[in-house]
């Protein structure tokens, strides 16, 4: 691996193209578009041999994937937001055929009105599609997901598609240093895609059955098994990744961070973790009893991991860029689920900020801790709400 | 290659266009296949009818699956040929995008549609490929309706008009004829489009055994035009002179469209329906 100072995009373009894809096919996005750009630039130059399917659309580049991935080939695409909503039922469809495709989503939030900027409202409104998701905190991480998402979803006992998450902007248009790929870096990493199912003349399967009542519960069934067994491969994928090519420990579906004796823990995923890294320093270096654990899986969701570090704790904050409208944040709805019937002694709250754009800072990250700490936090907030910028506070009179 | 013991109603059109494409192939090939009333009848799980290697993932894609597979057959250096059928809703309405995209990308695939003219698999509800005036479940006749309010749409113009090297329209009714077209399909380098009508006894309510006999006289009657284009070469399949029927040959047999014999108005339409298929013969010159 080669150390660079690399814009997210292209650290992730070369990250593909040292898997060895066989068909890449993808739709132009903001902000995804710098990723197919590089890659397309590759093959302009003769540097990538990929089959590149400029497709029509997002639906169309997943249903390329699809077919691709059916007749035995590494797959990749990459896409973000409204592109991403289009291929929803492609999504379910790719993981039921069990098709291990790799995909980068681009965060960016969904239109109206239309954003172009960071949120994860995206890839979130997908969790249910069964799809492995992973959401990276930096580009190396960005990058490096890349390459572990095939050995994960290539793994016999996993077999399913994965998503990695970088956010918009943030992520894809930064500038940082990365070690990336070149050659034939992870080729011993990552052996070529030979699944014993394919499309092949020599031996002719169906893909794609009708499924009646007698047999679609346990083609999701089995899906839910590989989704499961998917948890010990991730960790070991992690860590095989580490040694190999000498990065810090990622620590499997969760990462800790000064989390095992605080009080007050927080939780997000994403680039905020970076931000909220710092927030909690800073705290630390005050005195104040806090840590943090970054998600690096939402599906498969990391329950024993999260309840391990969270034992201890007496407030738990989730900060979130989502929100399920009509109930509050996805994540912090989902653990206060899964931590239902365990005996936690923790109180929970939810904080949807960050949404198309909006920067969240160490200072916002402190507010938010202080509420907690204080006791006055509700169950769900959302943060930074502007009151003048409301539009029907006209309609409601001028305020007092 | 197309097993018996499918789901497929009897006098099925679809069934046999299915098995004309795989002659047309051969066993080296991979099909893709559209949700719709061949998918649904040939699949269900664990059997499977195809002795091919297939797979149908959605309604709307099986151009773009196609594309995929086609890309990837050939980052393998493998020579499958690529087969991607579709009903008439799944090709003329909601994937026509896919489609369209396909054939200007110049994938190497031949693309058949099954064209039975509306829905089928959904309970015969209207599509951009349904005659004017054919009474379907969302298009249904009534005291103020003749049933579907506009024409067909001409696909395989819209087709043609993307210059790909190869275009025909076939007729399940004439095997020979249909067959010969997908051969020629199959062999084009690039991608190759052929559309069949496909009648359906019980989406057109008419009898099962009457399936071929229907599919002639939409021939017959000029309602339904043979050609296969080359490039920029057309070529009209003839129909003796002999045989050439008033439209009221094809429409009668047919319960989709009772509503125009006998009613108020009814002698009106079949004269906007002549014209249709007077028209056809004459621009054509298909007669001889
Ligand atoms: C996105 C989507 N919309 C609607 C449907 C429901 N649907 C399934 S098959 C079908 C009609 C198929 O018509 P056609 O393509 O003409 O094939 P046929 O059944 O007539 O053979 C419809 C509407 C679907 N499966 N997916
Ligand atoms: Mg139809």
């Amino acid at each position: 691996m080669r150390e660079t100072v690399m814009e997210g995009s292209h650290a992730v373009a070369h990250a593909v193209k040292a898997c060895r894809p066989d068909v890449v096919a993808a739709y132009p996005i903001t902000p995804q578009t710098h990723v197919v750009e590089e890659l397309a630039q590759m093959v302009a130059d003769c540097e990538l041999d990929v089959e590149y399917v400029n497709v029509e659309s997002e639906h169309s580049a997943m249903s390329a994937c699809v077919g691709a991935a059916a007749a035995g080939s590494r797959t990749y695409t990459a896409t973000a937001s409204q592109g991403l909503a289009l291929m929803f039922e492609v999504l379910f469809n790719a993981s039921g055929m069990r098709l291990p495709i790799v995909m980068t989503n681009c965060n960016r939030a969904l239109s109206a009105p239309i954003s172009i900027w960071n949120d994860q409202q995206d890839s979130v409104s997908a969790r249910d599609a069964g799809w492995i998701q992973l959401y990276a905190e930096d580009v190396q991480e960005a990058a490096d997901q890349v390459i572990q998402a095939y050995r994960i979803g290539e793994d016999e006992r996993v077999r399913l598609p994965v998503m990695v998450n970088m956010d918009g902007f943030v992520l894809t248009h930064t500038y940082e240093p990365a070690f990336v790929p070149e050659g034939g870096d992870v080729d011993s990493f990552l052996p070529p895609y030979e699944p014993e199912i394919k499309l092949d003349a020599s031996d002719p399967r169906s893909f794609g059955e009708v499924g009646y009542p007698e047999d679609y519960t346990e083609f999701r069934y089995q899906q839910q098994l590989a989704m499961d067994a998917s948890r010990e491969v991730i960790r070991e994928v992690a860590q095989a990744y580490c040694q190999e090519f000498d990065r810090e420990d990622y620590g499997g579906l969760i990462q800790r961070y000064h989390s095992d004796d605080a009080d007050t823990v927080l939780i997000s995923l994403g680039s905020m973790v970076g931000t909220m890294k710092d927030a909690v320093d800073g705290l630390r270096n005050d005195g104040e009893s806090v840590g943090l654990v970054k998600l690096r899986s939402l599906r498969p969701f990391p329950e024993e991991e999260l309840y391990d570090a969270l034992e201890g704790a007496k407030r738990v904050a989730v900060l979130e860029k989502d929100v399920s409208i009509g109930l509050g944040g996805a994540v912090h709805g989902e653990l206060a689920g899964t931590m239902f019937n365990r005996d936690l002694d923790a109180s929970l709250h939810g904080f949807v900020t960050g949404l198309g754009g909006r920067d969240v800072t160490v200072r916002d990250v402190g507010s938010i801790y202080r509420r907690v700490e204080s006791g006055e936090a509700e169950s769900v907030e959302w943060v930074n709400v502007d009151e003048n910028r409301l539009f029907e506070r006209e309609a409601r009179g001028p305020t007092p | 290659m197309l097993a018996p013991g499918h789901n497929a109603c009897p006098g099925c059109g679809a069934t046999l266009i299915a098995r004309y494409a795989l002659k047309a192939t051969g066993p080296d090939v991979v099909v893709t296949l559209p949700t719709g009333c061949l998918e649904v009848t040939t699949s269900p799980y664990p059997n499977s009818s195809w002795r091919v290697p297939w797979i149908h993932s959605l309604f709307e894609n099986s151009a773009a699956v196609a594309s995929g597979v086609e890309a990837a057959l050939k980052a393998q250096g493998r020579d499958e040929k690529v087969l991607a059928m579709g009903g008439d809703g799944g090709t003329v309405d909601i994937g026509m995008q896919a489609i369209s995209g396909m054939l200007e990308r110049g994938q190497d695939v031949t693309y058949v549609c099954y064209d039975n003219e509306a829905y089928m698999n959904t309970g015969v509800q209207r599509s951009g490929s349904t005659p004017l005036d054919a009474s379907t479940t969302t298009s249904p006749s009534g005291s103020c309706s003749f049933g579907n309010p506009v024409k067909k749409k001409d696909m395989p113009a819209i087709v043609a008009a993307h210059g790909i090297p190869y275009v025909a329209t076939a007729n399940v009714a004439y095997p020979k004829d249909c067959i010969g077209k997908m051969e020629a399909a199959v062999e084009t380098e690039g991608p190759a489009y052929v559309q069949v009508l496909s009648p359906c006894p019980p989406g057109w309510s008419m009898e099962d055994s009457r399936m071929v006999e229907v599919g002639k006289l939409a021939v017959q009657t000029g309602l339904w035009v043979n050609f296969e284009k080359r490039g920029d070469g057309v070529v009209y399949t003839k129909v003796p002179e002999r045989q050439v029927r008033p439209v009221e040959d094809y429409l009668k047999p047919q319960g989709r469209f009772k509503h125009l014999f006998g009613g108020e108005g009814g002698e009106e339409e079949l004269a906007r329906i002549q014209a249709v298929a007077d028209r056809n013969l004459e621009n054509h010159d298909i007669v001889r």
